[in-house]
C-alpha cells in the first residue's frame, strides 16, 4: 500500500522527526511505501500532490496544527497523537491499513479527544468522506472539490433551514416573511431574518470552498465573490458550482505563472485575489448572467402559453422545474408562475409547486434514514434536518446532496417532484398562501390527498436516489466521472 | 555553509553519569552545561521555555526511555544539544527516561541546525543507536557515535 505520513509538533525538531522515522521504518518493515512530511515552526516541505493522490491512506500524527490540511480531504485519514506514532508505529500502520481497506477515515478516540468540543461532536465526520478514488484521476478530483464545498455549506443549510422552520412554526409562515424585523421587532421575524441570512451564504460558501479545495486559500476570495454574483444574478447553487470551479481553475492557472523576485512575492497578496475575482466576476456576469436572464424570460413565456394545458403535463413540467435547481432560475420561474396564479385567483398551481418543493428534502431525509451507508456522515446528519426543512417547504435542504452529486441526485429528485405536482393538480388541491409547507395546512384545499401526493413523490424520489447510487456504486469514482462531465 | 553535529554538540555537553533527582533537575543540570559552553545568553529564560514546553506536552519522554526536552528561545545564542545519561531511569512525566537530550534552538527563521537536530531525533528511534549510547563509556565515544549516525 501507499501512505502519506504527516507529523507535526510546535518546533518541528524533535518529536515530529522521531515520529516520521518511526512511521517510515514501520511502514517499510511491512512492505509499504510512505511519503513523509514534517511540520514545524518554519512550515513544512509538502509531499507532491501526486503522492497524495496515489496514497491509500493518510496518517496524521500531530500535536500541532497542520498547514493546508485540506490537501488530504477525501482520503481515508488515521489520526493519532505523536506519542502513539513514536511508541507504537506498527499499530498505527496497522490502523492505516484497515482504513485504506475500508476506504474510510477512522475516528480514533485519542484523536477525537484532542480536538475541541464542537468538532469532537462531529467526530471527524467531515473527513470521513467515503472514497475509493484510487487512480480515478480527474473525476475523483472534481468530486473531492464538490464534496469539500458541500461540507462547508452544510452548517449554513442546517442553521438557516431550522431557524426558518422555527419562525414559520412560531409566527405563521406567511406573516414572518412580510415583517421587517428592523422596523417591527418580533421573535419569529428575527428567527426568519437570521435564517435567511444564513441561506444567503449557501452559494458563496459553496463556491468559495470548491475553489479552496482546488487552489487552496487563494481560491477562497474569487470563489466567494463569484458565489455572491451567482446569488445576484439568481443563478442558484448550480451557478455557485460554476463560480467555484471557475475560481479554482483561474487561481490554479495563476499559480503556474512564476515571476521573478519581488513580482513573485506580490502574486499571493495582489494578483491572485485581484485577477482571480475580476476574471471570475466578469465571466459570471457576462457569460452566465446574461443568458440566465434570457432563459428565464423564455421559460416564463413558455409557461404562460401552457395556461389551461392538461393538468398532468403542467404538473410534470412545474414539478421538474422546482426540483431542477432548487432556488435557481428554473425553480424561481416555476414559483413565479404559481404566484402569478395565486394573485389571479388560480390556487391549484401554487399547491402543486409547493408540494414539488417539499418533496426533494423529504426524499433525501427518507433516503438517508433507510440507506445511510450510501451517504457521508455529514450528509446523514443533514438528512435528518431535512424532515423539518421538507415539511416547511424549504427546498434548499436538498442542495448539499444535489451539489455533491448533481448528475445522479437532481434527475432522481425531478421525477418525484414531477409526479407529486401532477398528482396535486389531478387531485384538485389548492393553496391560498405563497409559502409555509405543513404550517399552512389550514389553507390547503383537499389536504388529505395533498399529503398523499407528497408522500408518493417522496417515496419515488428516495427510491430513485437509493437505486441510482446503489446501482452505480455508492460513492465511487464513476459518479465522480459523471459529475465531471 | 552546512552545519554538522560538531557545531551543535561536543564532549563538554555530554554527562554520562548524570545523578539527579528527576525530570526538572536533569533539565537544570544539562542547561548548565549548555550555559558553560557559551551557547545561552539567558540561561533562565531558556530553562523557563523548556519547562513550559514540558508542562504543555505532559513530558517529552517516550516509551523507549528517551526524553528530548527542547525549546526555541531568545535566551539561546547558539544552537546546541546536551546529552545526559542516568544509571537508573528517572521518573520523567508519564514515562521513565535514562537518555536525555536537551536541545536549545535560537529564535529565527533560518534554521540550519534544524536538519541536524531532526536527523539526531530520527536516529534515536532505532534501538541499535540507543543501545550504543547506553553502552558508551566516554563522552568522546558518544560524540563519535553521533558523527557516525548523522552525516550532512
Amino acid at each position: 500500500m501507499k501512505f502519506v505520513g504527516v507529523t507535526a509538533c510546535p518546533t518541528g525538531i524533535a518529536h515530529s522527526a522521531m515520529a516520521a522515522e518511526a512511521l517510515e521504518t514501520a511502514a517499510k518493515e511491512k512492505g509499504h511505501d510512505i511519503g513523509i512530511e514534517i511540520h514545524g515552526a518554519s512550515g513544512a516541505e509538502f509531499v507532491d500532490r501526486q503522492v497524495i493522490r496515489e496514497a491509500d491512506a493518510i496518517i496524521i500524527a500531530a500535536d500541532a496544527t497542520i498547514a493546508e490540511r485540506n490537501r488530504f480531504e477525501g482520503k481515508p485519514i488515521v489520526e493519532v497523537r505523536l506519542r502513539e506514532a513514536i511508541d507504537k508505529p506498527g499499530e498505527v500502520i496497522g490502523r492505516a491499513e484497515k482504513a485504506a481497506e475500508a476506504g474510510e477515515s477512522e475516528t480514533s478516540a485519542g484523536a477525537v479527544a484532542q480536538r475541541e468540543g464542537a468538532e469532537a461532536e462531529g467526530g471527524g465526520g467531515e473527513e470521513a468522506v467515503p472514497t475509493d478514488m484510487g487512480g480515478a484521476g480527474w473525476g475523483a478530483e472534481v468530486r473531492r472539490w464538490l464534496m469539500t464545498g458541500v461540507s462547508y455549506m452544510i452548517p449554513f443549510v442546517v442553521a438557516g433551514g431550522i431557524l426558518i422552520a422555527l419562525a414559520f412554526a412560531l409566527g405563521g409562515a406567511v406573516e414572518v416573511t412580510e415583517i421587517d424585523v428592523y422596523e417591527n421587532f418580533t421573535i419569529p421575524a428575527m428567527l426568519y431574518t437570521i435564517g435567511s441570512t444564513a441561506f444567503g451564504m449557501l452559494v458563496p460558501i459553496l463556491a468559495g470552498f470548491i475553489a479552496y479545495a482546488m487552489a487552496d486559500r487563494p481560491g477562497i476570495a474569487p470563489g466567494v465573490v463569484g458565489g455572491l454574483i451567482a446569488n445576484e444574478i439568481g443563478a442558484g447553487f448550480l451557478g455557485g458550482i460554476a463560480a467555484g470551479l471557475l475560481a479554482g481553475a483561474v487561481v490554479m492557472w495563476l499559480k503556474k505563472i512564476k515571476l521573478p523576485g519581488g513580482f513573485g512575492r506580490i502574486m499571493p497578496i495582489l494578483i491572485y485575489p485581484l485577477i482571480g475575482s475580476l476574471v471570475v466576476g466578469a465571466l459570471m456576469i457576462v457569460v452566465i448572467g446574461q443568458p440566465i436572464a434570457s432563459v428565464t424570460t423564455g421559460l416564463e413565456n413558455w409557461l404562460a402559453s401552457l395556461q389551461g394545458a392538461n393538468a398532468i403535463v403542467l404538473g410534470l413540467i412545474l414539478g421538474s422545474m422546482m426540483a431542477f435547481d432548487m432556488g435557481g432560475p428554473v425553480n424561481k420561474t416555476a414559483y413565479a408562475f404559481a404566484i402569478a396564479g395565486l394573485e389571479g385567483g388560480a390556487f391549484a398551481p401554487m399547491a402543486a409547486v409547493m408540494a414539488a418543493g417539499m418533496t426533494p428534502p423529504l426524499a433525501l431525509a427518507l433516503a438517508t434514514a433507510i440507506r445511510g451507508r450510501l451517504f457521508t456522515p455529514a450528509e446523514r446528519r443533514a438528512g435528518q434536518a431535512n424532515w423539518v426543512m421538507g415539511g416547511s417547504f424549504i427546498t434548499e435542504g436538498a442542495i448539499p446532496f444535489a451539489a455533491a452529486d448533481p448528475l445522479r441526485v437532481i434527475p432522481s429528485l425531478m421525477v418525484g417532484s414531477a409526479i407529486t405536482a401532477s398528482l396535486s393538480l389531478l387531485f384538485d388541491c389548492t393553496l391560498r398562501a405563497p409559502h409555509g409547507g405543513i404550517f399552512v395546512i389550514g389553507l390547503i384545499g383537499n389536504w388529505p390527498l395533498y399529503l398523499l401526493a407528497i408522500a408518493i413523490g417522496t417515496v419515488v424520489s428516495a427510491a430513485l436516489v437509493i437505486g441510482v447510487k446503489e446501482f452505480t456504486g455508492g460513492a465511487d469514482s464513476e459518479k465522480a466521472t459523471s459529475a465531471a462531465a | 555553509m552546512s552545519i554538522t553535529i560538531d557545531d551543535i554538540t561536543s564532549t563538554n555537553l555530554v554527562a554520562l553519569d548524570l545523578e539527579v533527582a528527576g525530570q526538572w533537575a536533569a533539565i537544570d543540570a544539562l542547561a548548565d552545561l549548555l550555559d558553560k559552553d557559551g551557547r545561552l545568553s539567558d540561561r533562565d529564560a531558556y530553562a523557563e521555555a523548556v519547562y513550559a514546553r514540558e508542562k504543555e506536552t505532559g513530558g517529552t519522554a517516550m516509551e523507549m526511555g528517551i526524553a528530548i526536552p527542547h525549546a526555541k528561545s531568545a535566551g539561546v545564542s547558539q544552537a546546541g544539544v546536551a546529552f545526559g545519561r542516568t544509571s537508573t531511569p528517572l521518573d520523567y512525566g508519564e514515562e521513565k527516561a535514562d537518555l536525555i537530550f536537551l536541545i536549545a534552538a535560537p529564535e529565527g527563521e533560518h534554521d540550519l541546525h534544524v536538519t541536524v537536530l531532526q536527523q539526531l531525533a530520527r536516529r534515536l528511534v532505532h534501538e541499535s543507536f540507543r543501545t550504543s549510547l547506553r553502552e558508551a563509556s566516554t563522552p568522546e565515544e558518544v560524540v563519535e557515535l553521533m558523527r557516525e549516525q548523522i552525516s550532512t
